[in-house]
């Protein structure tokens, strides 16, 4: 099965870091993604630029809504994702409790929804 | 659906006895073999029905479990194959060819250990949890799972319907987590089981403070795990309920009103049950290290083991829950372990602890902090602060019985002064 893992974590953890830390960090994640492409679970993934680079889209009665930031303010900021190949949801969840900012932050395990054959 | 097997094997007490005894089991096997909850209990309640028609006829067969298995996995494969429900499962059609001997009764034990750990997952929430394995580990119906937990059956089928999703969508394997995981999610299961016991043994509202089918629910849940996994915490966490249990017929008096440990009738406490407890715990503490479940049944076993209150060791208790806490250093520990000080020594030593706790913003609106409080407080003489102590507790107390016993103490208390 396919899960998304979603990342989050408060910016303001990130923006407090030393340069090395950050280094570390992002030396941390290339490690991890290398360990999950050997094993196979990992399809594709990508980290994000923070919140204060969001556009927010919307479309309403034919027109289109453009505004600064992300959709919600919420404590934790999307900061990331993974798309695993999981045998099933532990598997799925075992992988996740791996990624670095799961430390930190929170990773948030979704399944993926397939979209129906073109009628 | 339920109902149906039951009252229609009432005519057939052996079938009616199998279902009670081994529905479970036939269940349990069913989904694995199926892999999904809801064709399995449609192919288990089918395959009892064929039994009742089947088997007064041609006989009962040499192994009615194993007939059961097999009759309900054709059932749910027929099922699957009319089609109506062919899209929904047709992900099973491939398990379904590997499995096609696996009918065979061998692995039925891990079936059940596979229910009762994907019924008390961690990605389902507790209250999910708890409802899943009510209805499917106990075999409980959906309206009596629902009045057990004080809830509308509608708001609890919801639910069940929602967990099932969940299991069936996000990919919740039903299998006992290997070794490496086990011990991760063993502690889960039992809390699990343990709140439907304290869901029982101990309202959180209302007035009905037993409720004697929940607790002994809980306990027969137990048991069956310990069979299965014999862990340390398994059987300490029976042993504990075991012990607790035994007191039931103890603690409250013909009003539905509370009766203290203290002032209990012990020769009311279930001797029976008390020697099953304490087995259970000698096995419990024959493997290390000690989980809380052990230390805590250690301390009711000292309770126990007490012929009169003023017998009780509370040397022993304060040096458990001495022990408790360092495992789990939580003011509710703390609280029990000035408790046992203060019964060891005076009650100055025991409010000179609790003191100690006043920093701690979640304690000030537990409603036995403020009770034991004012409980040491009158033993110490000092009435005056020990009304304000129980007036505080009362302010907090939701449950009809425990607020009743405040107000005894208080009115006891307001008089004396």
């Amino acid at each position: 099965m396919k899960y998304v893992a979603l990342v989050y974590y408060q910016e303001s953890i990130i923006n407090a870091m030393t340069d090395q830390e950050w280094h570390d960090l992002n030396q941390e994640c290339v490690a991890g993604v290398e360990r999950l492409t050997e094993q196979g679970n990992y399809v594709t993934g990508q980290p994000l630029q923070p919140t204060d680079t969001a556009t927010t889209v919307q479309v309403r009665n034919g027109e289109v809504l453009i505004s600064d930031g992300p959709f919600a303010e919420t404590k934790e900021q999307l900061a990331g994702f993974y798309l695993l190949e999981a045998r099933d949801l532990n598997e799925a969840l075992h992988l996740a409790s791996r990624i670095p900012p799961a430390r930190f932050g929170s990773i948030e395990v979704r399944p993926v929804r397939e979209l129906p054959p073109k009628d | 659906m339920d109902g149906s097997v039951q009252s229609m094997s009432s005519d057939y007490p052996a079938i009616g006895q199998l279902y009670h005894q081994h529905s479970r089991q036939v269940l349990a096997t069913l989904i694995r073999l199926l892999g999904d909850f809801e064709l399995a209990e449609e192919a288990m309640q089918e395959a009892f029905a064929a039994a009742v028609r089947q088997w007064p006829e041609e006989g009962h067969p040499d192994n009615p479990v194993a007939w059961l298995i097999r009759a309900g996995h054709h059932k749910g494969i027929d099922h699957i194959r009319r089609g109506q429900t062919a899209r929904r499962y047709s992900h099973l059609m491939a398990v379904d060819e590997e499995n096609s001997e696996a009918a065979a009764p061998e692995g039925i034990e891990d079936d059940q250990l596979r229910l009762l750990f994907i019924c008390c997952h961690p990605a389902l929430s507790l209250d999910a949890r708890v409802a899943l394995t009510l209805r499917e580990m106990c075999g409980l119906t959906t309206e009596q799972v629902a009045s057990a937990l004080l809830q509308k059956p509608a708001t609890l089928a919801q639910r069940i319907v929602r967990a099932k999703k969940k299991i069936r969508e996000a990919g919740i394997p039903y299998e006992v987590p290997e070794p490496r995981q086990l011990a991760e999610r063993l502690p889960g299961v039992l809390r699990v089981i343990y709140l439907v016991f304290n869901e029982g043994y101990s309202r959180s509202d209302g007035d009905a403070l037993v409720d004697v089918s929940l607790s002994g629910e809980a306990i027969r849940l137990a048991e069956v795990l310990a069979k299965l996994l014999p862990e340390g915490e398994v059987f300490g966490l029976l042993s504990l309920m075991l012990l607790h249990d035994s007191r039931r017929s103890a603690r409250e008096d013909e009003q539905g009103d509370l009766i203290t440990l203290e002032d209990q009738d012990r020769s009311r406490w279930d001797q029976k049950q008390i020697e099953l407890g304490l087995k259970w715990l000698e096995q419990a503490l024959a493997r290390t290290p000690a989980s809380p479940y052990t230390l805590q049944a250690s301390i009711a076993a000292v309770h126990a083991q007490a012929r009169r209150a003023e017998d009780t060791d509370w040397r022993r208790i304060a040096r458990l829950y001495d022990a408790l806490y360092r495992q789990h250093p939580s003011p509710v520990i703390a609280l029990n372990h000035a408790v046992a000080v203060a019964m060891r020594d005076e009650p100055e030593a025991g409010l000179a602890l609790l003191d100690g706790l006043l920093g701690n913003k979640e304690i000030l609106t537990y409603h036995l902090f403020h009770a034991a409080r004012a409980d040491l407080l009158r033993r110490a003489g000092d009435f005056e602060s020990a009304i304000v102590a129980y007036q505080r507790a009362l302010e907090l107390a939701t449950q009809g019985p425990e607020r009743r016993f405040l107000k005894r103490r208080l009115q006891s208390l307001s008089g004396g002064v």
